[in-house]
Formats: C-alpha cells, structure tokens, sequence
C-alpha cells in the first residue's frame, strides 16, 4: 500500500505541474456549465416570462373574468407581463414586429353571447418570432374556453330543467363558482427533474469526469512508453502496487475535480445539487465507475495515444447517451432505455431524486447501480490487467 | 588458499519463448561479488531478454535465477531489493528534477525519506550530476539523462547492478564517464551483469564475458579464455629491410612462434602472446642482420571470437 501511495503521490505531483489537467479536471467543465446554464438555462427553466397583450372589445363580466382570474393570476406569477391593447390591428403590428408574443382578442358582444349559450370566438394573434409564446397563449385560452364552455352547459342544463331562462346570468355565476370535479396534478418527473443550471453542472462534472479519471489509468501506458514501468516493475513493490498507484490517482483526481464542481457550480452559478451527503455518495460511485471503464479501454488499447483517443470516443457516446447535454425526459423511447446502461443517466438520476427533496437515502438505489458498473467493468478491466502490468 | 565467495547470481537453464521465436535458450551463468561480467552479442541476441528475466520483468518458461541465494520468483518481490537495474531506454520522469527522480525510486526501494534523499545526493555525486539535481531531467543532455539513469539503478546500492546496453546513443566523453562508473562500481565489489553489442566495451569492462547468439550462449570465459578457446594468436609484421631471411629463420626457433615468414620488406610472425615476447623478437631480429623500420602487433579480439562461434560478424 505504501508504494501505491508513493506512485499516486507522484503521478499527482507531476499532474498538478501539468496545467492541463487542471484544466481537464476544473476549468472547462466549471466553465461550460456555467455556460449551458446560464444561456439555455433561461429556454427552459419556469423563469421565462411571456409578453401578451389584451384587446378587449367587449368590456364585459365575461371579458373581464378572463382577465383578472386568468392573465392576472398568471402575471402574479411572473409568467406573463400584459399591456393593454385598444385595437386587433394594433395589436396585430406588435405581434408582428415582435415586440409581443401574443395577443389575446376579446371581440365585442363575447360576454352577451356566452350568457345567450351561442356560439362565441376568442382570438389569439401570435408573433411568427415567439412561436413558443403563441402556443402558451393559445392553450391559456384553449383552457379558458373549456371553462366558459362547461358553464353554459352547466346553464343550458338548468333551463332545460325548469329554470328561468332570465337566470342564466346568476345561474352561470353560481356555475362558474363550482370547483372543478376532478384535477389533474403532475407530481412525477417535474417533481425530479434538476434544475437547468443543475443539470448542466452536473452533466458536465460527469463528462468531464470521464477524462480526468484518465489521467491515472492512461499513465501506465505512458509509463511504458516512457521505460519508467519496467523500472517500476524492477523496484521490490509488485505489479499490483503500481496498478493499485495508478488506480488511485484517478480516482483521487476524480474526486477532487467533482468535489471541486459541485462546490463551485453552487457557489458561482447557482446549482443546486441537494443533500451533501446523498452527493457525496453518488460522486464517490460515479468516480469509482468512471475510472473502472477507463480502466478497462486501457487494457484493450496498446499505446497511451490509442487509449486516449478511445476514452475520448467512450466518454463522448456514454456522455450523449447517458443525457449530460440534454435531458433525456424529453428524449425518452429507446435511447431513454439505453442511457441506463451508462453511469450518466445513473447520476443523473441519483441527482434528480436528492433535488426533489429526497435525503441522502434517495441517491442510494442510483449508487449502488453505479457501484455495480464499476463492479462489472472494473473486474473485466483487473482481468485483462496483466496486458499493462503482466510479465 | 581462501574459498571462493558465494556468486551473488546464479542463473539455471533460463528458457523463453515468444510464439515461435525462441528468445533465450538454457542460459546459465554466474556473476561473482565485485565481477563484471558481460553479455556480448548483437542486437536480437537475447541480451535485454536474459537481463528482463534477472530482473523479475519477465517470467521464465524454464530454469532459475537466484540473487544471493534468494530465488527469484514474481510473487516474492523482497530480493528485488538485491538488484538495481539500468534499462536501455532511458526510464526516468523527465518533468522531475533529478533529485525528485533518485528520490522517489528511493523510497520505492524501501529507504526511508531521509535515506533516499542521502543516498540519491551520492548517487548523484558519483554520476557527476551533483551540481544539476535540481534541474528537470528534460533539461539535460542526452548524456546526462544517461548518467541519471544509471544513477536511478545503484542508488539503493544493489548487490547486483544489471545495465543493458547503458551507452547505446551516448555521446564519446559520457560514454567515458559512464564506463569509468561501472568500473569503479565493480572495484567496489558489486556485481555487475552488463549487456553490451560494442566489442570494445566487453573488453575493457568485463572480468568474464558470455557470448550471446540468437538465444544461446555460446561460450564463456575471460577475454584471453575466450580468445584461446578459438585457438586465436597474435600477429606480429617486423618491417624493414637487411637480412629478413635470416632473421625470420632465427625468430622462427625462438618459444612462442608458431610461425615466421618474410612477406614483402618484411616478417610476418604468429605468436601466442605477442605483448610477452615482443623485447625478445626484437633482439633476436636485429642481432640476425634484419634492420627494423616499423613494428605492427595484432591480437585477436572478441570480434574475432564471435565471428569464429557464429560464422558471422558481431554488427551483422
């Protein structure tokens, strides 16, 4: 163990020399998560606020309900910012030079013709630059004529039952005051699902891990190359000692860079990566599956060149697969299914359920799944050890 | 008369193949305390094969070496400590400066912080790299790098260092400097296996020398053992002029000539020891009537042994 330890310190000595694995291991990553979060970050994330504007011909109870119990609770929110609009064409103008997302058009004689239980329109002008925008507005007012329609069948149903069709005004009010007889509430993925700044913080941490870890394995061929293994394997130590060295600088550099971007992507950018401990645990089983698949390509490659390139081939196609550019939810079917196989989509998750509020146990199924990998990987690796250490 | 001391190498039947090739074929020899002994052979020979299994770096399919009494095997890696080894392609770190260098294989030989800093210092000071230790390694000469090299080997003071061909590509006055080193290594009593395919070398360094073909060793001995065995002399060419004839016949009855002949402006003479005999032939040649204008002497060389053992020249 003491040679091991003495081949870790050295190797991460002359790292620390070498600027480019701090840049391998910190800087870029540090560097393009902050990046992806903070510019696509705002594509995404709940934070996005849509410019509407209201033209409202009408100017009844029924206009008027659409605006202060619809667009108002919505602009509370900070989900849309409203102006006032006197005519369809003005509108129509902003719309198109983008100056709004979308408008909503309340066209005179709405609120007589919702009472009446005849036919009646809302318009939504969208902006050919928002389409995003317009298709919120649309379902916004989509959902709203749902609405108005199941009170004038709520109406039409109480005439037809003997009401006076006098009433129908009280009647719809009574009817619009009724709460909806069943809702429909999503508690799954968007409950666990990281935050946009998170996720690319933690999905470059896990990339860039990929080729941190590198830096131990890989140095073995370099060593070979270099004729300082064969003076490695002289010295009273044993091949073990010198893989069991190599081995622990990467997992010793692994940790350090992903203890380094958690720390600094919360600090910096704002990521939150949920209980410490649960992190702990997934950056600990994340780094020992990195460096067991680093392991193994080293063992199949016959110079640190060839093994370089194919761990960068390895990293590049699980970092794709496992989702650490995109989020796979939105992905889903096969390629959903085969990011399981790779320790990515395992962090990911592990990361996803201690955001959701999950304690440190909740990171535990997504650990032991990526202490299995590096089991399984890391055992084929030891077995073709021999081709880097063998006599 | 004193027994004789334990060799601190003994090397048993050492076989090894590679698919088809087989490299090393029932290699045996032994190195004495304070022996330089040479493994001389041309590029393929077998030499860095032989030194790789004396070192523990590969496994032998047959046969056995044991370093002061140790046998070697790949699980017990103990005795290792026994040998300092020397490879023939620089292995050092060359982003580390030379005292990091020394000292990091040092503590990996087991010495002790203290110990490995003390003993990289002389070894060091005993390669000439005293006043550079501070310095990267890259930022040396090729020559230097040599010389930290072997510095790496020794700094642990071995019972048997093992150099494979240490001034392959070393420029004249670091060759020097290095064969001057592994001399006085050898007058110090350590061991020493050196595998070289330079004939000069073997002769200047070596105690004993194994001649080493395609896997086999062919014959061992010292330089004059190795010579006799291939029943090599001398040569000696008396040029001049007056009586040859005479001369030639009056050398020709002197001991220790084979053989006396008048070639050209002068005698051709086969001797067996030629640096012995020369005062004589001298005398003897003058005193006969010949007149000497130049005196050649060719002894045979190692070149000579291998070419006659293997049929072929030792750069072939």
């Amino acid at each position: 163990m003491h040679a091991a330890l003495l081949i870790c310190a050295n190797d991460l000595r002359r790292r620390l020399r070498d600027r480019s694995a701090l840049l391998v291991a910190v800087v870029i990553p540090l560097a393009l998560a902050a990046v992806f979060g903070l510019t696509l970050g705002d594509a995404t994330n709940g934070d996005v606020t849509f410019r509407y504007a209201v033209v409202d011909a009408d100017r009844s109870a029924t206009s008027r309900s659409f605006q202060d119990e619809v667009l108002a609770g919505l602009e509370r929110q900070g989900l849309v910012r409203l102006r006032q609009v006197a005519r369809a064409a003005d509108a129509e103008r902003l719309a198109e030079r983008g100056t709004i997302d979308a408008a909503f058009v309340l066209p005179a004689g709405l609120g007589r013709s919702v009472a009446a239980g005849q036919p009646a329109r809302v318009e939504v002008i969208g902006s050919p630059d928002a389409p995003l925008g317009a298709l919120v507005a649309r379902s916004i007012a989509g959902a709203w004529a749902g609405d108005v329609s199941s009170v004038q069948v709520a109406v039409r149903a109480a005439i037809a039952a003997g009401a006076d069709p006098a009433d129908a005004g009280a009647l719809a009010a009574a009817a619009h005051g009724v709460p909806a007889p069943l809702e429909v509430v999503d508690v799954s993925t968007e409950e666990r699902q990281l935050d946009p700044t998170t996720f690319y913080a933690a999905g470059m941490a896990i990339f860039f891990l990929f080729f941190s870890v590198q830096l131990g394995v890989t140095s073995i061929l370099e060593e070979r190359q270099q004729g300082t293994l064969a003076r490695l394997l002289a010295a009273p130590i044993g091949p073990r000692a010198v893989l069991a060295g190599k081995l622990l600088t990467s997992v010793v550099v692994g940790l350090v860079s992903m203890t380094v971007l958690v720390v600094a992507t919360t600090f910096l950018i704002g990521a939150s990566w949920g209980n410490p401990f649960g992190v702990a645990l997934l950056v600990v089983a994340g780094v020992l599956a990195a460096t067991a698949v680093a392991a193994l390509v080293a063992t199949l490659a016959r110079t640190a060149d060839q093994a370089g390139t194919w761990q960068s081939i390895v990293a590049l196609v699980l970092g794709m697969l496992g989702g650490a550019f995109f989020p796979l939810d939105r992905v889903g079917g096969l390629t959903a299914r085969l990011s399981l196989l790779t320790p990515h989509a395992w962090f990911s998750r592990g990361l996803a359920e201690l955001t959701g509020g999950a304690g440190a146990a909740g990171a535990v199924p997504a650990a032991l799944v990526l202490l299995a990998i590096a089991a399984v990987v890391g055992g084929a690796a030891m077995l073709r050890s021999g081709r880097l250490v063998g006599r | 008369m004193g027994a004789q001391p334990e060799p601190t190498l003994v090397c048993r039947s050492l076989r090894r193949r590679f698919g088809e090739i087989e490299a090393v074929r029932d290699v045996s020899f032994t190195v004495a305390p304070g022996e330089t002994y040479g493994l001389l052979g041309p590029n393929g020979a077998g030499k860095t094969t032989t030194i790789s299994i004396v070192c523990g770096l590969l496994r032998a399919d047959e046969g056995s070496v044991e370093i002061e009494g140790h046998q070697l095997t790949t699980r017990d890696v103990a005795p290792r400590k026994l040998i300092g080894y020397v490879p023939q392609e620089l292995a050092l770190y060359p982003d580390l400066s030379g005292r990091e260098n020394v000292r990091l294989f040092g503590r990996l030989y087991g010495l002790s912080r203290a110990e490995a800093a003390r003993r990289g210092d002389e070894a060091l000071e005993l390669v000439g790299l005293a006043d550079r230790g501070k310095d990267r390694a890259d930022t040396y000469s090729g020559g230097m790098q040599r010389r930290l090299n072997i510095a790496l080997g020794l700094l642990h003071r071995p019972k048997l260092l093992v150099l494979d061909e240490p001034t392959v590509g070393v420029d004249p006055q670091s060759r020097n400097a290095i064969l001057e080193s592994v001399d006085a290594l050898g007058r110090e009593g350590m061991a020493v296996l050196y595998t070289t395919h330079y004939m000069e070398e073997a002769e200047r360094l070596c105690d004993r020398i194994g001649i080493l073909d395609a896997g086999e060793l062919k014959a061992e001995g010292t330089r004059r053992e190795l010579i006799s065995l291939v029943g090599e002399h001398d040569r000696v060419r008396l040029a001049g002029g007056g009586d040859l004839h005479a001369a030639a016949a009056a050398l020709a009855a002197a001991a220790g000539v084979e053989r006396a002949e008048v070639a050209d402006d002068a005698i051709e003479l086969v001797v067996a020891d030629a640096r012995q005999l020369l005062p004589e032939l001298l005398r003897r040649a003058t005193e006969s009537g010949a007149r000497l204008d130049a005196v050649e002497v060719r002894e045979p060389n190692l070149e000579t042994v291998f070419l006659h053992l293997t049929g072929r020249a030792l750069r072939d």
